[in-house]
């Protein structure tokens, strides 16, 4: 048992790294890890994967935040999508079928992967213009880069977008009950063109707060299992916190490299899900 | 850099800081709790119910935490690291009240109750 128990500590450690570096909640590692490598089945693994979630917010955070990589404007604001979106989710999650949801989300995860493709060269976003609703929030923001050794200041564009993207992320984490970094980054990167950092460390942020919006359904529900969630919860916060140490020393476009086949794998097997293949 | 900025990343700095001890704090708290839990589960090899079961209410849990039970106490852990993110908008919110950005006290208030309310669109 104690041999299990640190196998998955070990796995979760290198979850939280991952997913605190690209903004990801660690579920797209705990849960394959957990029901592939460990035979757990799939309903604890996706309770432990949202409590991986959450950790990885949290852990991340403390570090991202102290060092003002994390715009909690930004994060607060755009949470209010996140959390009406993921309530919506878990409302409609019995009424329609989240087979067409599946394909048109797929669909939007694997533009937003091509458009990333356009941005591998790119280091910084150039001349973002600063939107009016930006302007009134307050949006725009300021962190010092130590790969690149200088403060980087920054404007926030397309709001609206931004916004209607991260309600779509917060109904999918409604009906499937994960993070949907995926979104979040893709919402703040691609449509609002916020630093890649910015955005990853931001929708670390949010993460939580989604997480936790639908964790005490799980709870209630028994999917929280201690044994294995325990050691997920003590190794992911362990990982985020030694991520988003080394994230802030790596080049954007490195984590960029990254995230693009995360993203890819991501949009194909929501895609397949939709049209009931199995992968 | 103009005094709107200046002021501007002033107020976001505090509210950075209280937002980031607060987190440090929940993160700590939970995940000592849970290390406890787990240590007594291993060195026991008992999670202190019949079989592989374990309670599911919040009041069976903090019972069970109270009496030492492993697992109650693996989940008490693991419902205050799900309870931090929640308390971290809360505190968003004062900090925001403190400096009197009326704005954003609003956003996260409205934040907490969309939250709040979730829990009961659940059930």
């Amino acid at each position: 048992m104690t041999i299990v128990a640190i196998k998955i500590l070990l796995v979760s450690i290198s979850a939280g790294v991952l997913g605190s570096i690209l903004g990801l909640g660690g579920g797209i590692v705990v849960t394959p890890a957990l029901t592939l490598l460990f035979g757990v089945d799939i309903q604890h693994a996706i309770g432990a994967s949202l409590i991986s979630v959450i950790a990885t917010s949290s852990g991340a955070a403390v570090a991202y935040i102290k060092d003002g990589i994390t715009n909690i404007r930004v994060g607060m604001f755009l949470e209010i999508a996140t959390t009406v979106g993921a309530i919506t989710g878990a409302l409609i999650a019995g009424l329609i079928s989240p087979n067409l949801l599946y394909i048109i989300f797929g669909l939007l995860l694997l533009y937003s992967a091509l458009a990333m493709l356009k941005k591998t060269k790119e280091e910084l976003p150039e001349e973002v213009p600063l939107h009016n609703v930006a302007k009134t929030l307050k949006l725009q923001g300021e962190y010092y880069d130590k790969a690149l050794k200088k403060n980087v200041s920054y404007n926030v564009d397309n709001v609206y977008s931004g916004f209607g993207v991260m309600y779509g992320a917060g109904i999918i984490s409604g009906l499937l009950g994960i993070g949907s970094g995926s979104f979040k980054v893709m919402a703040m990167d691609v449509f609002m063109k916020l630093p890649l950092k910015v955005s990853s460390a931001t929708s670390n942020f949010m993460m939580g707060v989604t997480g936790a919006a639908s964790a005490g359904i799980y709870l209630y529900r028994g999917d929280i299992s201690p044994i294995i969630s325990a050691p997920v919860a003590i190794g992911v916060l362990i990982g985020a916190t030694i991520g988003a140490k080394i994230m802030q020393r790596m080049k954007s476009k490195t984590i960029r490299k990254l995230f693009i086949p995360v993203l890819m794998y991501v949009a194909i097997q929501m895609m397949a899900q939709g049209l009931g293949v199995k992968l | 850099m103009n005094k709107d900025t200046q002021e501007c990343s002033k107020e976001i700095n505090e509210v950075e800081i209280f937002v980031s001890k607060s987190l440090r704090f929940g993160v700590l708290v939970s995940g000592a709790v849970i290390l406890l839990g787990l240590v007594l589960f291993l060195s026991s090899g008992e999670g202190g119910y019949p079989g592989d079961s374990y309670p599911t209410r919040l009041r069976d849990i903090f019972a069970g935490a109270f009496d030492m039970k492993p697992f109650g106490i693996i989940l008490a852990g693991l419902v205050l690291l799900i309870c931090t993110p929640i308390m971290r908008v809360g505190i968003s919110a004062l900090v925001f009240l403190k400096e009197k950005d009326w704005l954003y006290v609003g956003i996260s208030a409205v934040v907490f109750l969309i939250l709040v309310s979730g829990f009961f669109f659940g059930k």
